[in-house]
């Protein structure tokens, strides 16, 4: 789905979300109940750098500021982090890590954050971005990766052909929407011939609470262990701490 | 505190530890009070990584995480810290899950402080869905924290340096210890240079990595806090440093943060490399800076921060 449709269909009662021309979202509609939601995010797989991110950050913070109330959704098609000498150089980690926190700081302050992964997104941009988001819808078609197999292949010394091989049959490594939503990262696909404002509006109703993507993550297969060891582990500080 | 046992060497000479060179275990038992280390989920229950066959790779008894609690500076804390010898200290399914588990018992147990030891490449490429998936989780588990009053503190001065999503849980931290040797960065120069070219970043030149990820450029900038020699006593009071007064999880602190990376982008983002931006700060030489020894460079850092206000 294109993004102009995707708007379309997400708030009938209209918008006034546009993207610049570095790719970021900005906007607000109308949804259900006469209600505002604001929306951010990153279109047309553009990089998130520096500048970006602080530009991202520094909305959502007027957001808080104001006590927008509505959901906050962050809509997501980008490549990775800007790959760039003068974005690591100026602490590239400091400004994706501040946006993930503007994200929750919101979130705790009763904007819900909805992330809607309607294209591409990997690394570092995923993760502050949609991965920061309290719940994360995707549409189908969606291409999240962690790192493209070419750069795998750098730092794995394993040839590209092997890993594309490998990519095949493993879903825990390799990249795509279907492997994601197996380790619990994706609430749910959405269905794209259904109006979206609807499945957005039934998501907003759902109880929202907690991290819940380890126990998604193996009920669905692709993380067998993690909600597991995180509990184990969580339990032997209680005990401990109980028995200081 | 309790006095040190007779049989082991005197506590300050026992943290005279090269935290470059030390192990996870090491580096958390001599940074904590002596003998107050207990370790949970640790080798002897052999949880490992149930991905790495797929790929012939030897799989390790703590899945290259060690996290427990112990005393610091005789208060309760949690605290966890990643092998880098053990695949580059890269977050995996139950690498990442040890530090959730870890993080989200901090909200009941409510410890003084959470240490966290970053030795890390980032994802673990093997598992990476869930090592991408893992970083999320504990970036959400640590702001919790933090949010009900617990201040996570992170150490950096490993092998592996901070890279990738460690680079981001990093940056959630109340507070930042690095040392020279502490590189923090989202892209490696490999993954830039393979990317974007050689010309970009050339990945082979030592010096560049350094002046541009390094703990001297990071500690400038105000990516990280406080900044350490290579051993643990340094990094313990460094640590104790930053403890008293911990950035908070709320709108004032963000938005002073927000202030702060806004103003580097004016002041600095024309720069093309770290020694225009130590330049424009103030240093007098700035070539210079990569050479300078512990104390000159923490009295370089304290007259820009004066001057700055920064």
């Amino acid at each position: 789905m294109t993004l102009d449709a995707i708007l379309a269909s997400l708030f009938p009662g209209g918008h006034s979300v546009t993207t610049d021309d570095r790719g970021l979202i900005f906007g607000t509609a109308s949804i259900n109940g006469g209600r505002t939601a604001n929306v951010i995010g990153v279109a047309n797989r553009s990089p998130l750098g520096i500048d970006e991110a602080a530009s991202l950050s520094r909305r959502v913070l007027e957001l808080v500021e104001s006590k927008a109330d509505g959901p906050l959704i962050v809509l997501v098609d980008s490549d990775s982090q800007r790959m760039s000498k003068r974005d690591e150089l100026l602490g590239l980690s400091q400004y994706l890590s501040h946006l993930a926190q503007c994200l929750q700081l919101a979130d705790r302050g009763g904007q819900r954050t909805v992330g809607i992964l309607y294209g591409h997104t990997a690394a570092g941009a995923f993760i502050a971005t949609a991965l920061a988001t309290s719940v994360l819808v995707a549409l189908p078609g969606a291409e999240p990766e962690v790192m493209d197999l070419p750069s795998m292949a750098r730092v794995t010394k394993l040839p590209l052909d092997v890993l594309k091989e490998k990519a095949k049959s493993t879903p825990v490594f390799a990249p795509g929407l279907d492997n994601l939503a197996k380790t619990g990262a994706v609430h749910a696909v959405w269905d794209a011939k259904k109006p979206l404002a609807q499945q957005l509006a039934a998501l907003l109703a759902s109880v929202s609470g907690g991290d819940e993507r380890d126990r998604l993550g193996r009920e669905r297969g692709g993380r067998p262990k993690a909600a597991e060891v995180a509990a184990k582990v969580a339990e032997a500080a209680a005990r401990a701490s109980a028995g200081a | 505190m309790s006095a040190p046992h007779p049989d082991i060497p005197h506590v300050a000479e026992a943290r005279n530890v090269d935290w470059y060179e030390a192990s996870a275990r090491h580096r958390l038992t001599t940074l904590l009070d002596h003998g107050s280390f207990i370790e949970f989920m640790g080798p002897t229950e052999r949880v490992v990584s149930p991905h790495l066959d797929l790929f012939d790779l030897p799989k390790q008894f703590d899945d290259g995480m060690v996290v427990g609690r112990g005393q610091f500076d005789g208060k309760p804390v949690l605290a966890a810290a990643q092998e880098g010898r053990f695949m580059g200290g890269a977050f995996g399914e139950v690498h990442g899950a040890k530090l959730v588990g870890l993080l989200r018992a901090a909200l009941d147990v409510k410890p003084d402080a959470v240490l966290v030891l970053f030795d890390t490449g980032g994802v673990r490429l093997q598992e990476a869905n869930a090592g991408e998936l893992a970083i999320a989780e504990i970036m959400r588990a640590l702001l919790d924290a933090r949010a009900v009053g617990v201040p996570v503190i992170g150490l950096i001065g490993g092998r592996a340096g901070c890279y990738g999503g460690g680079g981001l849980i990093s940056g959630c931290c109340s507070g930042l210890v690095v040392s020279e040797q502490g590189r923090i960065s989202v892209s490696g120069p490999e993954v830039i240079e393979t990317n974007r070219g050689v010309e970009e970043f050339d990945s082979r030149d030592r010096a560049l990595v350094w002046r541009t990820m390094g703990g001297k450029n990071r500690r400038l900038l105000g990516v990280a806090d406080a900044y350490a020699d290579d051993d643990v006593e340094s990094f313990r009071a460094a640590t104790l440093e930053l403890l008293a007064s911990p950035r908070a999880f709320d709108l004032d602190a963000l938005k002073a943060r927000q202030h702060m990376l806004e103003s580097r982008l004016a002041r600095f983002g024309d720069c093309s490399d770290a020694i225009d931006v130590w330049a424009k700060m103030g240093a007098e030489q700035p070539t210079g800076v990569p050479d300078l020894p512990a104390d000159a460079f923490q009295a370089l850092v304290a007259r820009i921060a004066k001057e700055h206000g920064a």
